[in-house]
């Protein structure tokens, strides 16, 4: 496999498996309005999935739907960061903006590539991800402001900072480690990063939940 | 707080009231309209009001019935037939 769709697969199904756990906040989301944004943001991570998908696709002469459904689960290279289950808001929120923070920097490293396609396509989701950091940042503010909300955002963010770095390839980690500090106004802890070849337990079960319906329908199914 | 949401269709449409949410203030109330009545591209524009700034009226005395000021109270329709006669511009399916 090449070195452009090994990047391509991870940011994809970085974005798929986020994309689904956000989505298990809907219906039942702190308030009705934060539903709908949430699950909505949820949809848009997993069109920049089929995106991504779409493009190794074209190079490995399968299609964006068995990428997504066919793998096993060991083969997945999401960073461990949106493996994590049924995190409480507070934590939904640090890895939300902790995902978004480090996206931004990686979508910046890759909208510079000498690969037309792959600079559109990073061009694109950014312009859409634009959105969802305004959303981060919202909240963020809102926690940061109430003593209660502040010391929970901390809490979960030390929790999730190796998770976090686990994300970005070495270079880029000092940038999201300085924007996460200056953010926070404190430093995080030195922690050692959780690479994209661990797999937690909670993936295992995403991905059966995930692929049950098309492993229940015969292939070529039409729907 | 709440705020009602108007959503404007077409350039040069007027603005059309579309519902209300709850948000705890402009911010947010701007992410989640925009996620309500923006996402489906279909508006091309949006105003938030905080409903405490909407004033409404809700009381229209008409004690002495001065039916001839209100809009059903002049029936135009003879009128204008006899006029569009008179002119002989008249169309062929209104002399029915």
């Amino acid at each position: 496999m090449s070195k452009r769709t090994d990047l391509l697969l991870s940011i994809a199904d970085d974005e798929l498996i986020l994309g689904w756990r956000n989505s298990e906040w809907t219906g039942i989301a702190p308030f009705l309005e934060e539903d709908v944004a949430f699950s909505s943001i949820a949809q848009n991570e997993i069109g920049h999935a089929r995106a991504l998908y779409e493009l190794a696709a074209a190079e490995l002469g399968t299609t964006a739907d068995e990428l997504a459904f066919d793998r096993k689960p060991e083969e997945y290279r999401c960073a461990p960061l949106v493996q994590l289950r049924r995190l409480e808001w507070a934590r939904t929120i640090a890895r939300h903006w902790l995902y978004e923070t480090a996206d931004e920097i990686r979508l910046a490293a890759i909208k510079a590539s000498d690969d037309p396609e792959i600079a559109g396509v990073a061009a694109k989701i950014d312009r859409e991800e634009a959105y969802h950091r305004m959303h981060a940042e919202m909240w963020i503010d809102r926690l940061l402001a109430s003593g209660e909300g502040r010391a929970r955002l901390n809490e979960a963010m030390d929790e999730l900072w190796p998770y976090a770095l686990g994300v970005l390839d070495d270079e880029l980690r000092p940038e999201l480690r300085r924007r996460a500090e200056e953010r926070l106004g404190r430093a995080l802890p030195d922690a050692e990063p959780v690479p994209r070849d661990v797999h937690e337990a909670e993936l295992g079960e995403l991905w059966e939940e995930m692929t049950m319906v098309r492993r229940s329908a015969p292939a070529g199914s039409q729907w | 707080m709440i705020y009602e949401v108007f959503r404007q269709e077409r350039k040069g449409q007027p603005f059309q009231h579309a519902g209300s949410l709850t948000a705890p203030n402009e911010r947010f109330a701007e992410i989640y309209a925009r996620e309500q009545y923006g996402r489906r591209q279909e508006s091309v524009a949006l105003w938030l009001v905080p409903r405490e700034a909407v004033s409404e009226i809700d009381d229209f005395p008409d004690e002495f019935d001065l039916k001839y000021r209100r809009v059903d109270g002049y029936s135009i329709k003879t009128r204008l037939r006899e006029a569009r006669e008179r002119a002989g511009t008249l169309a062929s399916d209104e002399s029915a």
